[in-house]
Protein backbone atom coordinates (compact mmCIF):
# COMPACT_ATOMS: atom_id res chain seq x y z
CA UNK A 1 0.00 0.00 0.00
CA UNK A 2 2.57 2.47 1.18
CA UNK A 3 4.87 1.78 -2.13
CA UNK A 4 2.31 2.52 -4.16
CA UNK A 5 1.18 6.00 -2.66
CA UNK A 6 4.58 6.53 -3.06
CA UNK A 7 4.71 6.62 -6.80
CA UNK A 8 1.24 8.28 -6.87
CA UNK A 9 1.16 11.10 -4.18
CA UNK A 10 4.70 11.57 -3.18
CA UNK A 11 6.46 12.60 -7.22
CA UNK A 12 4.65 14.72 -9.23
CA UNK A 13 2.53 12.51 -11.89
CA UNK A 14 4.42 13.46 -15.06
CA UNK A 15 7.75 13.23 -13.50
CA UNK A 16 7.18 9.31 -12.70
CA UNK A 17 5.49 8.82 -15.86
CA UNK A 18 8.47 10.14 -17.88
CA UNK A 19 10.70 8.74 -15.76
CA UNK A 20 9.23 4.93 -15.91
CA UNK A 21 9.03 5.52 -19.56
CA UNK A 22 12.71 6.28 -20.16
CA UNK A 23 13.33 2.76 -18.30
CA UNK A 24 15.07 5.37 -15.29
CA UNK A 25 12.47 4.27 -12.77
CA UNK A 26 11.82 0.57 -12.88
CA UNK A 27 8.51 0.16 -10.86
CA UNK A 28 10.62 -3.37 -10.27
CA UNK A 29 13.37 -1.77 -8.04
CA UNK A 30 10.88 0.63 -6.47
CA UNK A 31 8.61 -2.21 -4.90
CA UNK A 32 11.55 -3.57 -2.80
CA UNK A 33 9.83 -6.54 -1.55
CA UNK A 34 9.57 -8.34 -5.55
CA UNK A 35 13.08 -10.77 -5.46
CA UNK A 36 14.06 -10.01 -8.66
CA UNK A 37 17.35 -11.50 -8.45
CA UNK A 38 15.04 -15.16 -7.58
CA UNK A 39 13.19 -14.88 -10.55
CA UNK A 40 15.90 -14.03 -12.90
CA UNK A 41 18.01 -16.70 -11.76
CA UNK A 42 18.90 -19.59 -13.68
CA UNK A 43 19.60 -21.94 -11.45
CA UNK A 44 17.51 -23.64 -8.51
CA UNK A 45 20.09 -22.16 -5.97
CA UNK A 46 20.67 -19.11 -6.75
CA UNK A 47 16.49 -18.85 -6.81
CA UNK A 48 16.92 -19.99 -3.26
CA UNK A 49 18.69 -17.96 -2.21
CA UNK A 50 17.60 -14.89 -3.66
CA UNK A 51 14.15 -15.71 -1.89
CA UNK A 52 15.29 -17.26 1.33
CA UNK A 53 19.31 -16.22 1.41
CA UNK A 54 19.89 -19.74 1.68
CA UNK A 55 19.50 -22.62 -0.60
CA UNK A 56 20.18 -25.54 2.10
CA UNK A 57 17.29 -27.85 2.27
CA UNK A 58 16.10 -30.87 3.63
CA UNK A 59 13.88 -33.44 1.39
CA UNK A 60 10.04 -33.96 3.31
CA UNK A 61 7.23 -36.58 2.98
CA UNK A 62 5.16 -33.98 4.93
CA UNK A 63 4.32 -31.88 0.87
CA UNK A 64 2.38 -32.76 -1.33
CA UNK A 65 2.27 -31.91 -4.72
CA UNK A 66 -0.79 -32.51 -6.97
CA UNK A 67 0.04 -31.84 -10.61
CA UNK A 68 -1.12 -33.67 -13.62
CA UNK A 69 1.24 -36.76 -14.41
CA UNK A 70 1.36 -35.85 -18.04
CA UNK A 71 -0.08 -32.43 -18.41
CA UNK A 72 -2.69 -31.12 -21.28
CA UNK A 73 -1.11 -28.29 -22.34
CA UNK A 74 2.63 -26.64 -21.16
CA UNK A 75 0.83 -23.28 -21.25
CA UNK A 76 -1.41 -24.24 -17.87
CA UNK A 77 -0.36 -26.49 -15.51
CA UNK A 78 -2.60 -26.60 -12.41
CA UNK A 79 -0.46 -27.21 -9.21
CA UNK A 80 -1.06 -27.22 -5.77
CA UNK A 81 1.29 -27.50 -2.48
CA UNK A 82 -0.17 -28.58 0.41
CA UNK A 83 1.72 -29.47 3.80
CA UNK A 84 1.17 -30.63 6.85
CA UNK A 85 3.84 -29.19 8.63
CA UNK A 86 3.08 -25.67 11.01
CA UNK A 87 4.60 -22.82 11.22
CA UNK A 88 4.60 -22.63 7.37
CA UNK A 89 5.74 -18.52 6.69
CA UNK A 90 6.32 -19.63 2.94
CA UNK A 91 5.37 -21.93 -0.09
CA UNK A 92 7.46 -21.54 -3.34
CA UNK A 93 7.13 -23.16 -6.78
CA UNK A 94 9.82 -24.10 -8.96
CA UNK A 95 10.21 -25.68 -12.71
CA UNK A 96 13.03 -27.23 -12.76
CA UNK A 97 13.87 -27.33 -16.13
CA UNK A 98 12.40 -23.50 -17.35
CA UNK A 99 14.85 -21.13 -18.38
CA UNK A 100 14.25 -19.03 -15.14
CA UNK A 101 13.42 -21.80 -12.77
CA UNK A 102 11.30 -19.63 -10.21
CA UNK A 103 7.69 -19.56 -10.88
CA UNK A 104 6.12 -18.26 -7.84
CA UNK A 105 6.25 -17.59 -3.90
CA UNK A 106 3.78 -17.48 -1.48
CA UNK A 107 3.98 -15.57 1.53
CA UNK A 108 1.74 -16.99 4.56
CA UNK A 109 0.80 -14.68 7.93
CA UNK A 110 0.95 -17.04 10.94
CA UNK A 111 -3.10 -17.64 10.23
CA UNK A 112 -2.58 -18.53 6.41
CA UNK A 113 -2.84 -22.23 5.79
CA UNK A 114 -0.07 -24.52 4.17
CA UNK A 115 -2.08 -24.66 1.27
CA UNK A 116 -1.54 -23.08 -1.89
CA UNK A 117 -2.65 -23.57 -5.80
CA UNK A 118 -1.99 -21.70 -9.07
CA UNK A 119 -1.40 -22.57 -13.22
CA UNK A 120 2.08 -22.75 -14.13
CA UNK A 121 3.91 -22.65 -17.44
CA UNK A 122 6.18 -25.08 -17.93
CA UNK A 123 8.61 -25.60 -21.35
CA UNK A 124 8.74 -29.28 -21.20
CA UNK A 125 8.71 -32.23 -19.52
CA UNK A 126 10.52 -31.50 -15.71
CA UNK A 127 9.88 -31.45 -12.11
CA UNK A 128 7.98 -29.08 -10.06
CA UNK A 129 9.68 -28.05 -7.02
CA UNK A 130 8.12 -26.94 -4.25
CA UNK A 131 9.89 -25.22 -1.46
CA UNK A 132 8.24 -25.08 1.67
CA UNK A 133 10.05 -22.49 4.89
CA UNK A 134 8.77 -23.95 8.08
CA UNK A 135 10.51 -23.28 11.72
CA UNK A 136 13.05 -21.19 9.70
CA UNK A 137 14.45 -24.09 7.87
CA UNK A 138 13.42 -24.78 4.20
CA UNK A 139 12.09 -28.21 3.21
CA UNK A 140 11.56 -29.24 -0.65
CA UNK A 141 9.88 -32.41 -2.62
CA UNK A 142 9.25 -32.74 -6.11
CA UNK A 143 6.84 -33.80 -9.00
CA UNK A 144 7.93 -35.34 -12.17
CA UNK A 145 5.54 -33.62 -14.83
CA UNK A 146 5.76 -35.00 -18.55
CA UNK A 147 4.45 -32.25 -21.23
CA UNK A 148 4.78 -32.72 -24.72
CA UNK A 149 2.62 -31.69 -27.89
CA UNK A 150 -0.05 -32.84 -28.22
CA UNK A 151 -1.65 -35.67 -30.97
CA UNK A 152 -4.03 -35.68 -33.96
CA UNK A 153 -6.19 -33.01 -31.88
CA UNK A 154 -4.33 -30.33 -33.04
CA UNK B 1 -8.91 -1.56 -15.02
CA UNK B 2 -11.74 -2.65 -13.08
CA UNK B 3 -13.22 -6.34 -13.07
CA UNK B 4 -10.29 -7.71 -13.46
CA UNK B 5 -9.98 -10.00 -9.97
CA UNK B 6 -13.20 -12.62 -9.82
CA UNK B 7 -13.16 -13.87 -6.16
CA UNK B 8 -14.71 -16.64 -4.63
CA UNK B 9 -14.09 -16.71 -0.52
CA UNK B 10 -16.38 -19.61 1.46
CA UNK B 11 -16.38 -20.23 4.85
CA UNK B 12 -16.33 -23.70 6.85
CA UNK B 13 -16.35 -22.49 10.18
CA UNK B 14 -13.60 -19.97 11.02
CA UNK B 15 -11.96 -21.48 7.97
CA UNK B 16 -11.88 -19.14 4.95
CA UNK B 17 -11.07 -20.38 1.18
CA UNK B 18 -10.22 -18.18 -1.05
CA UNK B 19 -10.34 -18.90 -5.02
CA UNK B 20 -9.58 -15.95 -7.44
CA UNK B 21 -8.97 -15.52 -11.27
CA UNK B 22 -7.57 -12.71 -12.61
CA UNK B 23 -7.85 -11.44 -16.46
CA UNK B 24 -3.78 -10.29 -17.58
CA UNK B 25 -1.56 -11.66 -20.21
CA UNK B 26 1.27 -12.14 -18.14
CA UNK B 27 3.65 -12.09 -21.01
CA UNK B 28 6.79 -13.46 -20.61
CA UNK B 29 8.83 -11.13 -22.44
CA UNK B 30 10.14 -14.39 -24.74
CA UNK B 31 7.18 -14.37 -27.47
CA UNK B 32 7.06 -13.11 -30.56
CA UNK B 33 4.18 -10.79 -32.65
CA UNK B 34 3.41 -13.16 -35.40
CA UNK B 35 3.22 -10.16 -37.32
CA UNK B 36 6.22 -7.89 -36.97
CA UNK B 37 8.36 -10.95 -35.95
CA UNK B 38 9.61 -8.46 -32.57
CA UNK B 39 9.14 -10.01 -28.77
CA UNK B 40 6.24 -8.75 -27.58
CA UNK B 41 8.02 -7.50 -24.00
CA UNK B 42 7.56 -9.01 -20.43
CA UNK B 43 4.11 -7.82 -19.08
CA UNK B 44 3.11 -9.90 -15.49
CA UNK B 45 1.86 -9.84 -12.42
CA UNK B 46 4.82 -9.57 -9.61
CA UNK B 47 2.74 -9.26 -6.52
CA UNK B 48 -0.41 -9.92 -5.15
CA UNK B 49 -1.91 -9.62 -1.95
CA UNK B 50 -4.96 -10.79 0.36
CA UNK B 51 -5.83 -8.94 3.17
CA UNK B 52 -8.29 -9.62 6.24
CA UNK B 53 -9.39 -7.01 8.04
CA UNK B 54 -6.21 -4.45 7.32
CA UNK B 55 -3.64 -7.52 7.77
CA UNK B 56 -1.95 -9.23 4.98
CA UNK B 57 -2.82 -12.68 5.16
CA UNK B 58 -0.79 -13.89 1.77
CA UNK B 59 1.93 -12.04 0.11
CA UNK B 60 1.98 -13.95 -3.21
CA UNK B 61 5.38 -12.95 -5.09
CA UNK B 62 4.87 -14.31 -9.55
CA UNK B 63 7.30 -14.51 -11.92
CA UNK B 64 6.42 -14.67 -15.79
CA UNK B 65 5.98 -18.30 -15.43
CA UNK B 66 2.57 -18.18 -14.18
CA UNK B 67 -0.52 -19.21 -16.67
CA UNK B 68 -2.20 -16.03 -18.61
CA UNK B 69 -5.12 -14.92 -17.15
CA UNK B 70 -3.51 -16.46 -13.71
CA UNK B 71 -5.71 -18.17 -10.98
CA UNK B 72 -4.59 -18.64 -7.45
CA UNK B 73 -6.34 -20.05 -4.20
CA UNK B 74 -5.49 -20.25 -0.58
CA UNK B 75 -6.77 -20.55 2.69
CA UNK B 76 -6.66 -18.84 6.34
CA UNK B 77 -8.29 -19.30 9.75
CA UNK B 78 -9.89 -16.58 11.83
CA UNK B 79 -12.51 -15.26 9.51
CA UNK B 80 -15.99 -15.90 9.19
CA UNK B 81 -19.12 -15.47 6.56
CA UNK B 82 -19.98 -12.05 5.91
CA UNK B 83 -16.11 -10.89 6.48
CA UNK B 84 -14.44 -9.12 3.77
CA UNK B 85 -11.29 -10.04 2.12
CA UNK B 86 -9.54 -7.39 -0.39
CA UNK B 87 -7.06 -9.22 -3.14
CA UNK B 88 -4.65 -6.77 -4.81
CA UNK B 89 -2.22 -6.98 -7.42
CA UNK B 90 0.65 -4.76 -9.15
CA UNK B 91 2.37 -5.87 -12.48
CA UNK B 92 6.25 -5.27 -13.52
CA UNK B 93 4.65 -1.85 -15.36
CA UNK B 94 3.47 -0.65 -12.22
CA UNK B 95 0.10 -1.02 -13.11
CA UNK B 96 -2.54 -2.49 -10.32
CA UNK B 97 -6.01 -2.96 -9.39
CA UNK B 98 -7.89 -4.13 -6.30
CA UNK B 99 -11.32 -5.70 -5.49
CA UNK B 100 -13.38 -7.17 -2.96
CA UNK B 101 -15.31 -9.63 -1.95
CA UNK B 102 -17.95 -10.77 1.07
CA UNK B 103 -16.93 -14.36 2.66
CA UNK B 104 -20.11 -16.51 1.78
CA UNK C 1 4.10 -36.24 -40.16
CA UNK C 2 5.55 -39.92 -40.07
CA UNK C 3 5.18 -40.51 -36.75
CA UNK C 4 1.30 -39.56 -37.55
CA UNK C 5 1.04 -42.13 -39.90
CA UNK C 6 2.85 -45.28 -38.20
CA UNK C 7 0.52 -43.93 -34.73
CA UNK C 8 -2.79 -43.94 -37.61
CA UNK C 9 -1.56 -47.23 -38.93
CA UNK C 10 -1.98 -49.00 -35.59
CA UNK C 11 -5.80 -47.86 -35.24
CA UNK C 12 -8.34 -50.39 -35.94
CA UNK C 13 -9.55 -48.44 -39.30
CA UNK C 14 -12.44 -50.24 -40.64
CA UNK C 15 -15.47 -49.18 -43.08
CA UNK C 16 -18.65 -50.17 -41.91
CA UNK C 17 -21.97 -50.28 -44.08
CA UNK C 18 -23.66 -47.35 -43.48
CA UNK C 19 -27.43 -48.02 -43.13
CA UNK C 20 -30.42 -46.53 -43.95
CA UNK C 21 -31.91 -47.19 -39.78
CA UNK C 22 -33.70 -44.26 -38.21
CA UNK C 23 -31.91 -41.53 -36.50
CA UNK C 24 -33.19 -43.14 -32.70
CA UNK C 25 -31.88 -46.93 -33.76
CA UNK C 26 -28.39 -45.22 -34.97
CA UNK C 27 -28.27 -43.91 -31.53
CA UNK C 28 -29.51 -46.70 -29.88
CA UNK C 29 -26.86 -49.06 -31.36
CA UNK C 30 -24.17 -46.53 -30.84
CA UNK C 31 -25.05 -46.44 -27.30
CA UNK C 32 -24.92 -50.18 -27.35
CA UNK C 33 -21.60 -49.58 -28.74
CA UNK C 34 -19.95 -47.77 -26.33
CA UNK C 35 -22.04 -49.38 -23.45
CA UNK C 36 -19.34 -52.26 -24.40
CA UNK C 37 -16.53 -50.31 -25.22
CA UNK C 38 -16.23 -48.53 -21.88
CA UNK C 39 -18.46 -50.82 -19.09
CA UNK C 40 -17.40 -48.84 -16.19
CA UNK C 41 -18.29 -45.59 -17.31
CA UNK C 42 -21.73 -44.10 -16.55
CA UNK C 43 -23.53 -43.01 -19.59
CA UNK C 44 -24.38 -39.60 -18.04
CA UNK C 45 -20.78 -39.09 -17.61
CA UNK C 46 -19.77 -39.26 -21.80
CA UNK C 47 -21.01 -35.44 -21.83
CA UNK C 48 -17.55 -35.14 -20.16
CA UNK C 49 -15.57 -36.46 -23.17
CA UNK C 50 -12.21 -37.68 -22.32
CA UNK C 51 -12.35 -37.05 -18.36
CA UNK C 52 -15.31 -40.12 -18.50
CA UNK C 53 -12.21 -42.51 -19.99
CA UNK C 54 -8.81 -41.36 -17.70
CA UNK C 55 -8.62 -40.69 -14.54
CA UNK C 56 -5.62 -38.08 -14.16
CA UNK C 57 -6.47 -36.46 -16.90
CA UNK C 58 -9.78 -35.93 -15.30
CA UNK C 59 -8.27 -34.84 -12.04
CA UNK C 60 -6.34 -31.91 -14.20
CA UNK C 61 -10.05 -31.20 -15.79
CA UNK C 62 -11.71 -30.87 -11.92
CA UNK C 63 -8.25 -28.62 -10.93
CA UNK C 64 -9.21 -26.00 -14.21
CA UNK C 65 -12.70 -26.22 -13.27
CA UNK C 66 -12.11 -24.84 -9.59
CA UNK C 67 -12.28 -21.56 -11.45
CA UNK C 68 -12.47 -22.07 -15.12
CA UNK C 69 -11.24 -20.09 -17.23
CA UNK C 70 -14.14 -19.30 -19.57
CA UNK C 71 -16.07 -17.40 -16.99
CA UNK C 72 -14.38 -14.22 -17.72
CA UNK C 73 -15.51 -14.61 -21.44
CA UNK C 74 -19.16 -16.06 -20.47
CA UNK C 75 -19.42 -12.67 -18.81
CA UNK C 76 -18.09 -10.96 -22.02
CA UNK C 77 -20.48 -13.19 -24.37
CA UNK C 78 -23.41 -12.35 -21.98
CA UNK C 79 -22.55 -7.99 -22.33
CA UNK C 80 -22.10 -8.68 -26.29
CA UNK C 81 -25.68 -10.76 -26.25
CA UNK C 82 -27.42 -7.78 -24.61
CA UNK C 83 -25.59 -4.80 -26.44
CA UNK C 84 -26.82 -6.38 -29.75
CA UNK C 85 -30.10 -7.55 -28.64
CA UNK C 86 -29.66 -10.69 -29.83
CA UNK C 87 -32.47 -11.72 -27.74
CA UNK C 88 -35.07 -10.15 -29.53
CA UNK C 89 -34.50 -13.40 -32.72
CA UNK C 90 -34.79 -16.09 -30.39
CA UNK C 91 -37.80 -18.02 -28.72
CA UNK C 92 -37.82 -17.38 -25.18
CA UNK C 93 -35.13 -14.58 -25.70
CA UNK C 94 -32.25 -16.84 -26.23
CA UNK C 95 -32.08 -18.23 -22.87
CA UNK C 96 -32.23 -21.38 -22.62
CA UNK C 97 -32.77 -22.54 -25.60
CA UNK C 98 -29.39 -24.47 -27.20
CA UNK C 99 -30.87 -27.96 -26.29
CA UNK C 100 -33.49 -27.91 -29.32
CA UNK C 101 -30.65 -27.24 -31.76
CA UNK C 102 -29.71 -28.11 -34.75
CA UNK C 103 -33.43 -28.10 -35.80
CA UNK C 104 -34.89 -28.62 -39.25
CA UNK C 105 -37.18 -25.60 -40.37
CA UNK C 106 -39.60 -26.76 -42.24
CA UNK C 107 -40.73 -23.18 -44.12
CA UNK C 108 -36.89 -22.84 -45.58
CA UNK C 109 -36.76 -26.75 -45.56
CA UNK C 110 -33.15 -26.41 -44.01
CA UNK C 111 -31.52 -27.51 -40.92
CA UNK C 112 -30.88 -23.89 -38.47
CA UNK C 113 -27.94 -24.36 -36.03
CA UNK C 114 -27.51 -21.53 -33.28
CA UNK C 115 -24.49 -20.07 -34.60
CA UNK C 116 -26.33 -19.84 -37.92
CA UNK C 117 -29.23 -18.24 -36.10
CA UNK C 118 -26.89 -15.91 -34.26
CA UNK C 119 -25.42 -14.63 -37.36
CA UNK C 120 -28.55 -14.36 -39.12
CA UNK C 121 -29.71 -12.10 -36.39
CA UNK C 122 -27.02 -9.70 -36.09
CA UNK C 123 -27.14 -9.45 -39.82
CA UNK C 124 -30.97 -8.66 -40.28
CA UNK C 125 -30.35 -6.49 -37.09
CA UNK C 126 -28.49 -4.27 -39.05
CA UNK C 127 -25.20 -4.92 -37.24
CA UNK C 128 -21.94 -4.77 -39.74
CA UNK C 129 -20.59 -8.14 -38.28
CA UNK C 130 -16.99 -7.04 -40.55
CA UNK C 131 -16.72 -3.60 -38.55
CA UNK C 132 -17.54 -5.35 -35.63
CA UNK C 133 -15.43 -8.61 -35.93
CA UNK C 134 -18.09 -11.31 -35.00
CA UNK C 135 -17.05 -14.01 -37.45
CA UNK C 136 -17.98 -17.06 -37.35
CA UNK C 137 -15.70 -19.96 -35.23
CA UNK C 138 -14.30 -17.45 -32.76
CA UNK C 139 -13.66 -14.77 -30.77
CA UNK C 140 -16.61 -12.18 -29.82
CA UNK C 141 -19.28 -14.31 -32.34
CA UNK C 142 -18.53 -17.79 -30.24
CA UNK C 143 -18.53 -16.02 -26.32
CA UNK C 144 -21.77 -15.07 -27.30
CA UNK C 145 -22.83 -18.70 -28.64
CA UNK C 146 -21.05 -19.80 -25.56
CA UNK C 147 -23.46 -17.27 -23.24
CA UNK C 148 -26.23 -18.93 -24.79
CA UNK C 149 -25.29 -22.20 -24.79
CA UNK C 150 -24.13 -21.59 -21.16
CA UNK C 151 -27.73 -20.41 -20.15
CA UNK C 152 -28.57 -24.06 -21.42
CA UNK C 153 -26.52 -25.66 -18.59
CA UNK C 154 -27.89 -28.70 -17.26
CA UNK C 155 -31.31 -28.84 -19.96
CA UNK C 156 -31.26 -32.24 -22.00
CA UNK C 157 -29.95 -32.55 -25.48
CA UNK C 158 -33.57 -32.49 -27.73
CA UNK C 159 -32.79 -32.31 -31.66
CA UNK C 160 -35.58 -33.70 -33.46
CA UNK C 161 -35.75 -35.18 -37.19
CA UNK C 162 -39.10 -35.33 -38.02
CA UNK C 163 -38.93 -36.87 -41.49
CA UNK C 164 -38.62 -36.16 -45.29
CA UNK C 165 -36.48 -33.29 -45.81
CA UNK C 166 -35.02 -33.35 -42.34
CA UNK C 167 -33.79 -36.99 -42.33
CA UNK C 168 -32.17 -36.57 -45.69
CA UNK C 169 -30.03 -33.56 -44.11
CA UNK C 170 -29.52 -36.06 -41.44
CA UNK C 171 -28.55 -38.83 -43.43
CA UNK C 172 -25.96 -36.36 -45.05
CA UNK C 173 -24.59 -35.57 -41.97
CA UNK C 174 -24.10 -39.43 -41.36
CA UNK C 175 -22.34 -40.14 -44.37
CA UNK C 176 -20.07 -36.86 -43.82
CA UNK C 177 -19.23 -38.50 -40.20
CA UNK C 178 -18.47 -42.39 -41.73
CA UNK C 179 -16.98 -40.96 -45.08
CA UNK C 180 -12.85 -40.84 -45.50
CA UNK C 181 -11.41 -38.35 -45.95
CA UNK C 182 -8.37 -36.24 -46.23
CA UNK C 183 -4.29 -37.30 -46.96
CA UNK C 184 -4.69 -39.59 -44.24
CA UNK C 185 -7.88 -41.05 -45.29
CA UNK C 186 -9.66 -40.78 -41.45
CA UNK C 187 -13.45 -40.52 -40.78
CA UNK C 188 -14.77 -39.25 -37.92
CA UNK C 189 -15.93 -42.72 -36.88
CA UNK C 190 -12.46 -43.72 -37.42
CA UNK C 191 -11.19 -41.93 -34.02
CA UNK C 192 -14.91 -41.49 -32.28
CA UNK C 193 -16.43 -44.23 -32.74
CA UNK C 194 -14.16 -47.15 -33.56
CA UNK C 195 -10.99 -45.91 -31.46
CA UNK C 196 -12.14 -43.76 -28.11
CA UNK C 197 -9.52 -43.58 -24.99
CA UNK C 198 -6.94 -44.31 -28.01
CA UNK C 199 -3.87 -41.96 -27.55
CA UNK C 200 -2.52 -40.04 -30.43
CA UNK C 201 0.52 -39.24 -28.57
CA UNK C 202 -0.36 -37.21 -25.30
CA UNK C 203 -3.85 -37.21 -26.69
CA UNK C 204 -7.10 -38.86 -25.62
CA UNK C 205 -9.65 -39.70 -28.25
CA UNK C 206 -13.16 -38.85 -26.98
CA UNK C 207 -16.80 -40.72 -27.91
CA UNK C 208 -18.93 -39.03 -30.54
CA UNK C 209 -21.81 -39.35 -28.04
CA UNK C 210 -21.82 -36.30 -25.67
CA UNK C 211 -18.82 -33.90 -27.85
CA UNK C 212 -21.65 -32.02 -28.70
CA UNK C 213 -22.83 -31.28 -25.33
CA UNK C 214 -20.03 -28.62 -24.10
CA UNK C 215 -19.74 -26.62 -27.01
CA UNK C 216 -18.64 -23.46 -27.78
CA UNK C 217 -15.49 -24.58 -26.17
CA UNK C 218 -13.04 -22.88 -24.44
CA UNK C 219 -9.22 -24.69 -25.48
CA UNK C 220 -6.20 -24.08 -23.41
CA UNK C 221 -4.63 -24.44 -27.59
CA UNK C 222 -6.31 -21.81 -28.61
CA UNK C 223 -6.43 -19.45 -25.66
CA UNK C 224 -2.30 -19.37 -26.23
CA UNK C 225 -3.39 -17.47 -29.66
CA UNK C 226 -4.13 -14.02 -27.72
CA UNK C 227 -4.60 -12.36 -24.36
CA UNK C 228 -8.17 -11.78 -23.93
CA UNK C 229 -10.58 -13.39 -22.08
CA UNK C 230 -12.31 -14.70 -25.72
CA UNK C 231 -9.28 -16.22 -27.81
CA UNK C 232 -10.35 -19.60 -26.05
CA UNK C 233 -13.41 -19.90 -27.41
CA UNK C 234 -14.77 -22.06 -30.24
CA UNK C 235 -17.90 -23.39 -31.97
CA UNK C 236 -18.30 -26.86 -33.12
CA UNK C 237 -17.82 -25.84 -36.43
CA UNK C 238 -14.41 -24.16 -35.54
CA UNK C 239 -13.91 -27.58 -34.31
CA UNK C 240 -14.64 -29.78 -37.15
CA UNK C 241 -12.63 -27.31 -39.21
CA UNK C 242 -9.69 -27.80 -37.12
CA UNK C 243 -9.99 -32.04 -37.06
CA UNK C 244 -10.39 -31.59 -40.72
CA UNK C 245 -7.06 -29.88 -41.15
CA UNK C 246 -5.44 -32.69 -38.87
CA UNK C 247 -6.44 -35.36 -41.31
CA UNK C 248 -4.89 -33.13 -43.93
CA UNK C 249 -8.40 -32.54 -45.47
CA UNK C 250 -9.41 -28.77 -46.54
CA UNK C 251 -11.06 -27.15 -43.98
CA UNK C 252 -15.15 -26.13 -44.69
CA UNK C 253 -15.56 -22.92 -44.78
CA UNK C 254 -18.57 -20.91 -44.30
CA UNK C 255 -19.34 -18.49 -47.03
CA UNK C 256 -21.55 -15.28 -47.49
CA UNK C 257 -22.39 -15.35 -44.00
CA UNK C 258 -23.69 -18.99 -44.10
CA UNK C 259 -22.05 -22.05 -42.68
CA UNK C 260 -21.01 -24.52 -45.28
CA UNK C 261 -24.33 -26.76 -45.61
CA UNK C 262 -21.93 -30.41 -44.82
CA UNK C 263 -20.73 -29.11 -41.69
CA UNK C 264 -24.58 -28.08 -40.89
CA UNK C 265 -25.93 -31.37 -41.70
CA UNK C 266 -22.95 -33.11 -39.34
CA UNK C 267 -23.83 -30.90 -36.80
CA UNK C 268 -27.69 -32.36 -37.25
CA UNK C 269 -26.33 -35.97 -36.83
CA UNK C 270 -23.42 -35.49 -34.57
CA UNK C 271 -25.93 -33.25 -32.23
CA UNK C 272 -28.53 -35.95 -32.60
CA UNK C 273 -25.90 -38.38 -31.00
CA UNK C 274 -26.37 -36.80 -27.73
CA UNK C 275 -29.92 -36.81 -27.35
CA UNK C 276 -30.50 -37.29 -23.83
CA UNK C 277 -26.96 -35.95 -22.57
CA UNK C 278 -27.33 -32.65 -20.32
CA UNK C 279 -25.58 -29.44 -22.15
CA UNK C 280 -22.49 -28.66 -19.89
CA UNK C 281 -21.15 -26.06 -21.96
CA UNK C 282 -18.94 -23.86 -22.37
CA UNK C 283 -16.25 -26.64 -21.49
CA UNK C 284 -12.47 -26.43 -20.74
CA UNK C 285 -10.24 -28.51 -22.90
CA UNK C 286 -6.53 -29.41 -23.33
Amino acid sequence: MKRRSFLKGTLAGSAVTVAVGAGLLNPRSVLAAWPESAFSAKSIPDAMSGLFGTADNKTSGAIKIKAPDIAENGAVVPVTVSTSMSGVSAIAIIAEKNGQPLAANFELASNAKGTVSTRIKMGKTMDVIAVVKSGGKLHTTRKNVKVTIGGCGG
Amino acid sequence: MANSIRIRAKASGSDVTVKALITHPMETGLRKDKKTGNKIPAHYIQEVKCEHKGKTVVNAQWGPAVSKNPYLSFAFSGAKAGDTVKLSWVDNKGKSDSAEAKVK
Amino acid sequence: MKKLIIAAAALALTAPLVSQASPQSDLNNMKKHFAKKFPGVKYQDLANGVYALDKGRRIEWESMEEFPPYEPGVEIGKSLFKKYKVGKCFKNGGIGIKQNYPYYDGKSGKVRTLEGDLMACLKSSGIDTKKEKLKFGKGKFAAIAAYMAYTSRGKTINVKVPGGKATKIYNNGKNFFYAKRGQLNFSCADCHVYNPGVKLRTMLLSTAIGQSTHFPVYRKKWEAGGTSPLHGFGTIQRRYGGCNKMVRAKPLKPKGGKQHPSYVALEYFHTYLSNGLKINAPGIRQ
